[in-house]
């Protein structure tokens, strides 16, 4: 136990040093881009009279190094800091938008999990059989596909027939039901792009797990097949299945902004797209920071996850 | 092409001989202009023989054709971001043009869709001094959604949160012609210019120039939305969502606004804009790919609307720059892009050949093709020009992005196909998108472009092609062409006005750096489940974007 809280103070305190290392990165790109706020707000348009006004009036005229300090003196202190374009508190902006991106995260999963664990653990209890063929064969050609190319193809069947909308533009006063029938297709979309990673990984934990001797023995013993891969071979083959399903879960908080402009989902891909494109650096640097929070956030946790099932790490001197 | 908007069925064409005929058409005339009631209409059309269907057809085309009070709009639209705000003077795209300026709230004046000028807010505006300061005269009884009645006062404000150093506006330059803008008495607006101008009401229907409620020190309230338009804005989530609800106290209630809300959703994606019209989630969508706009005329309920406005392809060469200092290798150039190759292939027929003139279809004072006749793909014309300029084939460089013009990179290969023809090697340089109108447009030599087009003659050419125009994206520079800018300006005699800018426009067909291919048209589609007027607005596209002040449900 004292071993695991211990890995859990390192890690936090490298997330920290992680986060604050990639905002330093962040800045210095976004800053390296050509063009600033105020040309790209103005777009075609732009004089330079009214560029330099909106220079001096968010303060783009200062150095980098000082706008960066500040905006990390804001950070420090839990204030995301205001849009340059909008005017407005980022946290605002971020807000609804985190929890729509959390919303079909976590419909997706629910989703996406169970199925690639069973589906993993099926073929590796059916081990070259036509369901493991087939179950592999399907999995592989779905993530073989670009993700807008899915979203497209359930469109013409599920959306143009009726029987699910097309777009998924929902408002935080959508009722729950609405919004999950909403949402179904881009949930669909992406548990079809994550679930043969996942699958396949268990698959293979637990067919290395199906070689050790300790298995023979249970086999030996007697004890039915599926009893063998649910009592003695998953719980040891866990640590790598929480490991990539963290890994899919992480991606599917940042890496959906095709996903969300094929159906039309006020996520928070769009909103750092949009950030970048009009070098709104506040903006990308605090949904940057989010999307990396979650990639550092879950892997702790899987680790967590994984030492404290297997109790050889836990117990380590 | 043909009307894409199926014209009213005609009754006549069901019989034969001529005097039926006329006797049909002025039944189906005085049915249609109200003189004749549905059942005698009826009964008189089959008397004279015409078929059941037929004179049904007339009678549900033209209930279609009259305006309901009701329902919701649901509008798909592209140009919103989440960067998007409520300033009039940061209004970039389409989204917040059709929310706010077709929405929202109003301005000074506005283009009719056919193309005339008229009051919007203010109802009638005069000139004097030879067109240096104008009258606009505030139109009575205009509530602002909070309840406040509009004056002078909040149209002055308005125009002046454009105006002056600190304004971060874009539409600076719109109003930089202004000398002064006062409020004399409550009803009436003062604008004085710094020279005569024929067009200023024209330039204040500029999508910028929003009229907001003054906060009475000079500043607006943009922020909270309020306007004096046809609909009252409820919620609005930048680049994503609008929604208004119909504006009980508006001006015209009765002529425009008849729907009772209004939906507007930022769709960025092509196919999902498509999917969502085609499954009914959303009644009309602009900016629908040439490439896939015959999908459109596939699916059940759906019409496809196209207006060919100014909307213009440009592929400015800078004239201070070699090789193209010298008009000869210019003109050269203008001669070795094979138009009709480019209509066909990059607009799939959607547009019109460009004459390397910005005045386009929806301008009044457009050349004839007499007056200019149309120039074309004539590789050996191209290589004699350039012998007389002292060139003997000639290597360039052409940068594009899609940014530029959506299939510009395309086109640019099939330039660079058909100058070989004239001894000319182009070499396309692809240009990453993101921060093209900083990095490449107006900063290489030899670009790709587009422009909206403005509704007026003195505007396009007083913002692109006047040696000191702010955005002379061909650096070219003519005396003559000032001079005749400036006069045409203050002419208030039409056909004198009419012939000094049909000179212009021929001065920079034969020596500007503007090589003009194609104007553009905008496709957009509609559900049946909406009525569309006969004569759609082509300033801008979905009518003027003020589609959800003059469509309504049927």
């Amino acid at each position: 136990m004292k071993n695991l809280i211990i890995m859990i103070i390192k890690r936090l305190a490298l997330g920290v040093l992680t986060l604050f290392l990639l905002s330093l990165l962040i800045f210095l790109s976004v800053e390296a881009l050509p063009g600033d706020l105020a040309q790209e707000i103005l777009g075609q348009q732009a004089t330079p009279e009214a560029v330099a006004a909106i220079r001096r009036q968010l303060g783009l005229d200062l150095p980098p190094h000082i706008r960066y300090i500040e905006w990390l003196g804001g950070m420090v202190q839990g204030d995301f800091g205001t849009s340059l374009a909008l005017k407005r508190p980022i946290i605002d902006l971020i807000a609804p938008r985190l929890q729509n991106t959390l919303f079909l995260t976590l419909y997706t999963a629910c989703i996406a999990v169970p199925l690639a664990i069973i589906l993993g653990m099926m073929a590796s209890l059916f081990r070259n059989s036509y369901f493991d063929r087939i179950s592999n064969a399907t999995a592989l050609s779905a993530i073989s596909m670009p993700e807008f190319f899915v979203g497209y193809i359930l469109i013409y069947f599920l959306a143009l027939s009726g029987y699910f909308p097309s777009m998924a533009n929902i408002t935080p006063s959508t009722p729950l039901l609405e919004k999950l029938y909403a949402c179904f297709l881009p949930a669909l979309t992406l548990t079809l792009v994550v679930t043969a990673h996942m699958m396949r990984m268990t698959r293979a934990a637990i067919i290395n797990i199906l070689a050790l001797p300790y298995i023979e023995m249970a086999h030996l013993k007697g004890i039915k097949p599926s009893r063998i891969i649910f009592r003695h071979a998953l719980p040891n083959a866990l640590a790598p299945i929480v490991n990539v399903v963290a890994l899919n879960l992480a991606y599917l908080i940042t890496g959906v902004v095709i996903v969300e402009i094929v159906f039309v989902f006020p996520g928070l891909g769009q909103l750092m797209v949009d950030g970048v494109r009009f070098r709104d650096v506040p903006v990308v640097q605090a949904s940057s920071l989010v999307f990396a929070s979650a990639y550092v956030g879950l892997n702790l946790l899987a680790d967590i996850i994984s030492t404290a099932t297997n109790p050889r790490l836990m117990r380590q001197k | 092409m043909e009307d894409p908007r199926n014209p009213m069925y005609d009754i006549a064409s069901e019989v034969a001989d001529k005097e039926t005929q006329i006797k049909a058409d002025k039944l189906q005339t005085g049915f249609l202009s109200g003189n004749i009631s549905r059942r005698g209409f009826m009964t008189g059309a089959l008397a004279l023989g015409v078929s059941m269907t037929g004179a049904s057809t007339v009678v549900e085309q033209a209930l279609a054709a009259t305006p309901k009070a009701g329902g919701r709009l649901k509008i798909g639209i592209t140009g919103g971001s989440t960067s998007d705000v409520l300033d009039p003077g940061q209004i970039l795209d389409a989204f917040n043009i059709n929310v706010l300026m077709g929405q929202t709230r109003g301005n000074m004046t506005r283009i009719r869709p056919d193309g005339q000028i008229e009051g919007d807010l203010c109802e009638s505006f005069e000139p004097s001094n030879g067109g240096k300061t104008w009258k606009f005269n505030v139109r009575q009884g205009v509530e602002f959604h909070n309840g406040k009645s509009m004056t002078s006062e909040d149209i002055v404000d308005s125009i002046r949160h454009h105006m002056g150093e600190e304004s971060t506006s874009a539409a600076k330059g719109i109003v930089s012609g202004i000398k002064s803008i006062t409020a004399d008495g409550k009803n009436t607006v003062i604008v004085e210019l710094n020279e005569g101008n024929a067009d200023i009401p024209v330039a204040l229907s500029d999508y910028h120039l929003n009229i907001c409620p003054s906060n009475g020190d000079g500043t607006i309230d943009w922020q909270s939305g309020v306007g004096a338009g046809g609909y009252v804005l409820e919620e609005y989530d930048p680049g994503v969502r609008a929604f208004t609800t119909k504006n009980p106290n508006y001006w015209n209630t009765g002529n425009e606004a008849y729907f009772d809300e209004v939906e507007t959703l930022g769709i960025i994606d092509p196919t999902a804009r498509m999917s969502a019209l085609s499954t009914g989630a959303i009644d009309c969508i602009n900016n629908v790919p040439p490439k896939t706009a015959s999908r459109l005329k596939q699916m059940p309920n759906v019409k496809t609307l196209i207006s060919t406005g100014n909307k213009q392809v440009t592929l400015p060469m800078h004239c201070d720059k070699e090789p193209f200092t010298d008009p000869n290798v210019r003109n050269a150039i203008k001669h070795i892009v094979n138009r009709q190759e480019w209509l066909d292939k990059v607009l799939f027929g959607y547009g019109e050949l460009g004459n390397d003139n910005p005045i386009g279809p929806a301008n009044i004072y457009r050349a004839t093709t007499d007056e200019l006749p149309q120039r074309e793909y004539d590789p050996e014309l191209a290589k004699s020009l350039l012998k007389k300029a002292g060139h003997d084939g000639l290597s360039i460089k052409f940068h594009a992005a899609d940014t530029g013009f959506a299939g510009a990179v395309d086109a640019g290969s099939l330039m660079a196909e058909s100058a070989k023809a004239a001894g000319i090697n182009i070499e396309v340089v692809r240009e990453p998108n993101d921060g093209y109108w900083s990095n490449v447009w107006m900063q290489k030599a030899f670009s790709a472009c587009y422009w909206s087009g403005r509704p007026t003659e003195d505007w396009i050419f007083s913002l692109i092609y006047a040696s000191d125009a702010g955005w002379n994206d061909t650096n070219w520079k003519n005396a003559g062409f000032d001079k005749l800018l400036l006069e045409a300006r203050a002419e208030t005699d039409t056909s004198k006005r009419r012939s000094m800018y049909v000179e212009m426009q021929q001065i920079v067909h034969n020596d500007g750096g503007l090589c003009l291919p194609l104007f553009q048209s905008e496709l957009m589609g509609y559900r049946t489940s909406v009525g569309v007027p006969d004569v759609v607005g082509n300033d801008w596209e979905l009518d003027g974007h003020r589609c959800s002040l003059r469509w309504w449900k049927t």
